[in-house]
């Protein structure tokens, strides 16, 4: 069957009196490979759920191919989903699990046991239809579970967290594998997952949510990199925060004065929308854009401060470093090659950014703000 | 079990292993001298001639008689009829208490455990009087239509009463079984484009057929162990009352209710070996993420659950209904409901009469300790130590669930009678004491099963910390372990109580002499005579009374998951 596009028009969903989803609309296209982001209790699975037709919306619309399907049933739907749990059914082998969704379909014989075949070399599993589900690793029970999906060709793939109960190493290689299965097949496929991570490796989209809302839309590097506010900064990914007053602008360049006394320049994007002179502005920068100098040494950051290193963790590929700077701290992570100098706990440095790489983001409120911060300041101390 | 006691332990070891090597070789012999060796001496002698040699003559003897041979075809009819009749009695009702919720389901959920407060052979009379020939039921049909129906003839008696009062062993079961299985097992069916009457049939019937088996498989061993039903309906042609009669009137020598214990058995342990392939499938039901969410029936649904509410609650109230009239009737017979009252009935049993109470009491309670001391020892010696042999004490002591009551007893009788007991200065069979031994014995498996189950839920970890922090085995037991398994022990005591203040199989074959009698004993007496009956009905209430004190407090222990109590 051909890939199908998935459109949502002011979906809500309320478990008793709380709004669960609220106003969800969305638009996915033919083959995309979507994610759903957000912390537990987010509605990430709601929405799923909707989709595959176990709830149906409060309120708004689910399309399939431009046809609403709010009213029919899941059995109805040809979407595919793949449990957390993986769901395989204890009382049947590994082939009968596979061709249940075929005998529904009224398959005959011959066919079932292709399919099922093609289906199990698919996910490298030949010669295992005989097993019971217990009898498999969790690995293998997961692709049983994704080719008992595939198998059935289905309009759109739900995956539901389907990396979750692996151990890491088998995650980043199943990762890859679903992702090359998702690009041949071409399926359009929507993904729920808290690991932002996971979200930026494989998506074509995100969608980033909280309490029920959808935060940010967007291709990863965008929800990376320009975050829409502080929350998606946090979630996908670290940041560092900084709120201030703006003191001087000139044209995209302009001077915010920080409310711990550190004057920042930020160089806008040519998008944002420019901000007045004293207003409120909160900026974000990622840790692996602030570099660390010895001092003295020469920077060309037009943005630099003088600190001192609170805390290190060697984390091999990088360092992570929180930086004592203008009564603040700063997180950096430094790419570590090999041979380059370590700072050491207490040593006096020289921290900067380049005004480029900070994004101006609508703060949610200034209380927030300090909180965080007082969290991060405890945490270092 | 994977847990192994702390390395900690290593000096002290020698020493405990003595100690608990002991204790098991105590238990062993306790056990092997009251359940194993009688049961062997019963297999024995239906195995061997006058000259001690072995021999099958006595079995082919048993096929040979009509009388054998019917009275097993009933018995095996008789089981799986009454399986059969509670399955379709409590499947949907078993359906309807895991995956709806609506206002007044507490009513459901009482009406399934209200036929376990009343024992069998009690319910056989009051339906006697409610369907029975010249009952309720049929003098109205007489009178309106002129006919009418035997409920109460022959085996279909038999069938309707016990029926009507084991079917809640497949309800509470299977309804545990049913609100164990994860939500998503049928989602991903629906997603598969499975729904309907054949998601019921692929999918959710195979998930809880571990939890139908176990409680179609107590159904079955009740009921064919089950003996008071078929005296108090005058039936004879089974296989329990054939033991009883056999032994009573012909005597303690004759082979042929020997053989007939011997098949009873039998039977008992087929079933029990037949049904372990699908129970040993309940570990698959534990895995759970998450129940299936309770749905809110409405219109039609709401409508039809009320019906089958209603129809199900009538008629397992029926016996409860008749033996209260009854009890308090002074004459009540070709009459649709009593037609003299009186209390005078409460006044025998209780003031002219009041041993059979007591005796209850004293007995039960009795039972009940020691299967507590038993169960948890077993329990203890099962989940925390390495000991040689626990495993067979194990299996030693699950027995009594594949061994009839009257089996049971015909062994004491043959091993203890005759002989004087050590320090006893008289036969064990002559004392109260074989009573409170035989009642220990048959609760004996579901008392260890709970201690087990208590203990399980306490991890090693939690003693061993104790242990670390400075407190000693005793003290660690005291005040880590037994305040965390006391509930589970209890509740297993209850269990004892509850089924041995109705036990009626061996009771009437073990009872020394009238006034040691229980009140199994005492209604059972009482109904043997027309003007006794009232009297024998309020001893009934006491019974239904002490029952559904015990019920209710092993529910309240097991806050609400009744189904564990009677699980296997």
């Amino acid at each position: 069957m051909q890939a199908a596009e998935v459109r949502l028009d002011g979906v809500s969903k309320r478990y008793a009196t709380q709004w669960a989803v609220y106003r969800v609309s969305l638009h996915i296209e033919r083959g995309e490979f979507f994610t759903f982001l957000g912390p537990s209790g987010c509605g990430k699975t709601t929405l799923l759920r909707m989709i595959a037709g176990f709830m149906s919306p409060d309120e708004g619309i689910v399309y399939l191919d431009g046809e609403p399907v709010n009213s029919v049933p899941p059995w109805k739907r040809n979407v595919g989903m793949v449990f957390q749990s993986y769901a395989l059914w204890p009382h049947m082998n590994v082939f009968d699990n596979v061709a249940f969704g075929l005998r529904e379909r009224k398959l005959n014989r011959r066919e079932i046991q292709r399919k099922v075949a093609d289906a199990l070399r698919q996910v490298d599993l030949e010669g295992t239809e005989e097993r019971r589900p217990s009898q498999l690793s969790g690995g293998q029970q997961q692709r049983v579970a994704l080719a008992r999906t595939l198998v059935i060709q289905p309009r759109v793939l739900l995956l539901d967290e389907p990396l979750s109960n692996l151990d890491a190493k088998l995650r980043v290689e199943m990762r890859l594998e679903l992702l090359k299965l998702q690009r041949d097949l071409g399926l359009t496929t929507i993904y729920v997952t808290h690991d932002q991570e996971e979200a930026l490796a494989m998506s074509t989209r995100i969608a980033v949510m909280k309490n029920g809302k959808i935060v940010q839309q967007g291709n990863p590097r965008e929800v990376y990199e320009r975050p829409a506010d502080e929350f998606v900064a946090t979630f996908v990914g670290q940041a560092n925060f900084f709120s201030g007053r703006v003191a001087h602008c000139a044209g995209h360049i302009i001077d915010v004065a920080a409310d711990d006394g550190l004057m920042i320049r930020v160089a806008l994007s040519s998008l944002s929308i420019l901000p007045k002179l004293g207003e409120v502005v909160f900026l974000t920068i990622r840790p692996e854009a602030v570099a660390i100098h010895e001092i003295g040494a020469l920077s060309r950051n037009l943005n630099h401060f003088d600190g001192r290193i609170a805390a290190s963790a060697y984390r091999g590929s990088f360092v992570e470093y929180e930086i004592l700077a203008g009564g603040r701290t700063i997180k950096a992570n430094v790419v570590n090659p090999k041979g380059k100098a370590v700072f050491q706990h207490g040593e006096r440095v020289s921290v900067g950014f380049a005004p480029e790489d900070i994004t101006l983001v609508p703060g949610n409120s200034g209380a927030d703000l300090e909180m965080r911060r007082e969290t991060a300041d405890r945490q270092v101390n | 079990m994977a847990v192994s006691l702390a390395p900690t332990f290593t000096r002290t070891r020698d020493r405990l292993d003595w100690r608990q090597g002991g204790i098991v070789a105590f238990l062993l012999a306790l056990l092997v001298a009251f359940i194993l060796y009688p049961i062997l001496r019963v297999l024995w002698i239906s195995l061997s001639d006058d000259a001690g040699n072995l021999t099958l003559l006595h079995f082919l003897n048993f096929f040979r008689r009509p009388l054998f041979r019917e009275s097993l075809w009933n018995t095996l009819q008789g089981g799986f009829l009454v399986v059969f009749f509670s399955a379709v009695m409590a499947l949907p009702l078993a359906y309807i208490i895991a995956r709806y919720e609506f206002r007044g389901k507490v009513l459901l959920q009482t009406a399934a455990t209200l036929p376990l407060v009343i024992p069998p052979f009690v319910g056989a009379v009051a339906l006697q009087l409610i369907l029975g020939r010249s009952g309720m039921v049929n003098l109205i049909l007489m009178d309106w239509f002129d006919i009418t129906i035997p409920f109460m003839e022959g085996l279909t008696g038999v069938v309707l009463v016990q029926t009507l009062h084991f079917f809640p062993f497949i309800l509470l079961n299977t309804a545990v079984s049913l609100s164990a299985i994860d939500a998503s097992l049928e989602e991903a069916a629906q997603n598969l484009g499975c729904h309907g009457f054949r998601l019921l049939r692929r999918i959710t019937l195979p998930l809880m057929l571990p939890g139908f088996t176990a409680g179609s498989l107590l159904t079955f061993i009740r009921a064919i162990d089950d003996l008071g039903t078929p005296l108090m309906l005058n039936y004879k042609n089974l296989l329990a009352p054939q033991a009883y009669l056999r032994i009573t009137t012909i005597g303690m020598d004759d082979v042929d209710g020997y053989v007939v214990c011997v098949v009873l058995v039998i039977l008992s342990l087929t079933a029990l070996l037949g049904a372990r392939k699908y129970l040993s499938l309940a570990e698959y039901a534990s895995v759970q993420r998450s129940a299936a969410i309770p749905r809110k029936p409405h219109g039609k649904i709401l409508a039809l659950i009320w019906l089958m509410i209603g129809l199900i609650l009538g008629m397992s109230l029926l016996p409860h209904i008749g033996i209260f009239l009854l009890s308090f009737s002074k004459v009540w017979s070709f009459s649709v409901l009593p037609t003299t009252y009186t209390a005078g009935n409460y006044v025998e049993i209780l003031f002219r009469a009041p041993h059979f109470v007591i005796n209850t009491l004293i007995y039960t309670l009795l039972a009940a300790g020691l299967d507590i001391i038993l169960g948890a020892a077993i329990a203890f010696l099962l989940l925390r130590s390495r000991v040689p042999g626990r495993n067979l004490l194990d299996a030693i002591a699950t027995m009594p669930l594949a061994i009839p009551g009257v089996v049971l007893a015909v062994g004491y009788l043959r091993v203890f009678h005759g002989w004087d007991f050590p320090g006893l200065g008289a036969p064990l069979t002559s004392s109260w004491f074989i009573l409170v031994i035989a009642y220990t014995v048959r609760r004996l498996p579901y008392t260890v099963r709970a201690c087990y189950a208590a203990l399980q839920q306490v991890h090693v970890s939690l003693e061993e910390s104790a242990q670390n922090l400075g407190a000693n085995r005793l003290r660690t037991f005291a005040k880590i372990t037994l305040p965390l398994v006391a509930g589970g022990l209890v509740a297993g005591g209850l269990i004892a109580f509850v089924t041995s203040c109705v036990e009626l199989a061996s009771t009437i074959m073990l009872v020394p002499r009238i006034e040691l009698g229980p009140i199994s004993y005492g209604i059972y007496l009482y109904m043997q005579s027309p003007l006794g009956r009232g009297a024998g009905a309020a001893l009934g209430v006491v019974a239904i009374i002490l029952v559904s004190i015990g019920t209710y407090l092993t529910h309240r222990i097991f806050s609400g998951s009744a189904g564990r109590a009677f699980k296997i």
